[in-house]
């Protein structure tokens, strides 16, 4: 269900809202082996959705009534916990709400429970929680994705009608393409992080999830804009973004990245694309190769300047203030040693260590300083392809959904799961995965369109044309 | 690329963690493949690149030192694993 359609059947009286947030529950309760949530508070809910009924029925409802939302368990709702999908903050309650979910409820969105993660949103496969694995709701031997794979999961099989995600490296565009969701990565800066706990802070952005570009454009006019409170929002006007739905792409000149189709691809993703794209060159977009010459530095910029950044951040979890802290410590430094080495998992702890590496004394410049300037390098390549193209098409991912346990003996295959996501974080630009057809195991295929810094707009615009003209079917 | 058990000793100690002897072991090879897969950046030649450290162009974002609101003590005190008398409690610093 998507929340354009529900809300007109809620204006229409076809349904209460407390219904349907009673079918949610009854979903979420019949999926409960998929792991998709940490948390559910049924009963706030059905409160809530009677308070909203009220609303509808006395036209005072906010712009997102209607909306059924699951949110990461990474973003701060006021008196409710924030597990972040980790031991060391498994009892922790936040003394106020993240200003995208301020928001949302400000514009009566209800909020059905917190979803699972991998630990700090470090992972590609949601593999990695303190409250385990989530499993892929189209073939449940298969990993979702992550981090977001819990938000993915739940959007997917219809536990909620959309969802917030994070994505640092393509946290949200990589699970949504392994379940077959849209799922949207705003430039950086749009979306303020106020009550996002930090993985790296110069990647991370929150986006929504939902069944319909239509559905993300409206998530994403409620929650962007500057914020006071996390300085590196960005001043810059919020457009309506559902208003740029308009289905006119002839003139548009599209990119695609020849590095994003070199060896590594599937074979059927490449075929998924290419019909994707004949889609849009039929209607009159102007279809051209482009170059990013140094896509294949991505990843072990993205692994030195994101790991850099998470040893930092993750310094606060000390067993002193707040979170975990191991019983019969010692001494004070005891405490801390303890405290993080129980409260962390094994890929939390690996990327602190690499971290830790890359900006100890003598290291800084080869590594750190030498991943920024690659970032620099990156973020010029995608200048100069925009120069010539209003955006850029690639695939998602260079397979569809693997295995579990598939790739969780080997850091390296996994991070290297992410190498068409990764590049947007690098240049802070905004970027879109959506269904664009199924493989041979019936499994999501997603396509991701990349757009100019601040441009959503046309990246909402070509994902809602081919979403209409794609006429998805499984191939089963 | 190789990275020894001490260097592991070393790096944890930065970072406040500790790990047994089987697990420095493995992140001693854990880390030196991911550390060997990175210093594939030497193969660009990045000299004159200024570094990005903000991807998006924002300086200094200033605001009036002015006093606000902010949380009671009571609910700031309420995540501690302990408190007492009004502050964190930690085990003792200074011996008597």
């Amino acid at each position: 269900m998507n929340f354009k359609n529900v809300r007109l059947k809620l204006e229409n009286k076809e349904t209460s809202f407390e219904n349907l947030v009673k079918q949610y529950l009854d979903k979420i309760e019949k999926g409960v082996q998929l792991n998709a949530f940490i948390f559910v508070d049924k009963e706030a809910a059905l409160i809530k959705a009677a308070e909203i009924d009220k609303k509808l029925e006395n036209g005072t409802a906010g712009k997102l009534a209607g909306l059924v939302l699951a949110v990461k368990d990474n973003m701060a709702i006021k008196d409710s916990q924030v597990t972040c999908g980790s031991k060391i903050l498994e009892n922790f309650v936040s003394p106020y709400n993240a200003t995208a979910i301020e928001k949302l409820l400000a514009e009566d969105a209800l909020i059905i429970g917190k979803t699972n993660m991998d630990e700090f949103a470090m992972g590609s496969s949601n593999e990695n929680s303190y409250f385990g694995p989530v499993k892929n709701p189209v073939d449940n031997s298969r990993v979702p994705g992550g981090s977001s794979g819990g938000s993915c999961t739940a959007v997917a099989a219809e536990m909620a009608m959309a969802a917030l995600g994070s994505d640092t490296g393509g946290s949200i565009r990589q699970p949504a393409s392994f379940c077959g969701v849209v799922g949207l990565k705003p430039t950086y800066g749009r979306v303020s992080r106020y009550g996002l706990v930090a993985f790296a802070s110069s990647f991370d952005q929150i986006g929504p999830i939902t069944n319909t570009v239509y559905d993300a454009a409206i998530l994403l006019e409620v929650i962007a804009g500057h914020d006071k409170r996390d300085s590196t929002s960005a001043p810059v006007t919020v457009p309506k973004f559902s208003k740029a739905l308009d289905g006119n792409i002839k003139g548009l000149k599209i990119g695609l990245p020849k590095e994003y189709f070199s060896e590594g691809l599937d074979s059927e993703i490449r075929e998924s694309i290419e019909n994707t794209i004949k889609i849009l060159e039929e209607n009159g977009a102007e279809i051209l190769e482009v170059s990013l010459p140094n896509t294949e530095y991505g990843i072990a910029a993205y692994y030195i300047l994101t790991t850099a950044e998470a040893s930092s951040n993750l310094s606060r979890y000390d067993g002193a203030r707040y979170g975990y802290r191991a019983e019969n410590v010692e001494s004070l430094e005891d405490m801390y040693v303890r405290s993080r080495s129980e409260g962390f998992g094994n890929e939390v702890k690996r990327r602190i260590m690499l971290g830790t590496y890359v900006l100890s004394s003598g290291y800084y410049d080869a590594y750190y300083r030498k991943g920024q300037q690659v970032r620099t390098l990156i973020k010029n390549d995608f200048e100069e392809a925009f120069k010539q193209c209003d955006c850029l098409i690639t695939p998602t991912t260079p397979s569809t959904a693997f295995k579990m346990d598939e790739k969780t003996d080997d850091p390296l295959a996994m991070y290297l799961s992410d190498v068409y996501t990764v590049s947007v974080n690098l240049a802070g630009l905004p970027g879109m995965s959506l269904p664009c057809g199924f493989d041979s195991n019936n499994l999501p295929i997603g396509v991701q369109i990349i757009g100019k810094q601040f441009d959503e707009e046309m990246i909402l615009r070509v994902g809602d044309f081919l979403e209409k003209n794609l006429a998805l079917k499984t191939t089963g | 690329m190789s990275i020894s058990v001490e260097q592991v000793e070393q790096i944890a100690r930065l970072a406040k963690l500790e790990f047994s002897d089987d697990e420095k072991l493995e992140m001693a090879d854990q880390l030196a493949k991911i550390v060997e897969y990175v210093e594939k950046l030497n193969e660009i030649n990045t000299d004159n690149i200024q570094p990005t450290y903000h991807v998006v162009d924002i300086n200094n974002v200033f605001r009036e030192d002015k006093t606000a609101d902010s949380l009671s003590q009571e609910e700031v005190l309420k995540n501690a694993p302990k408190s007492k008398l009004g502050y964190f409690s930690v085990p003792k610093v200074i011996d008597k």
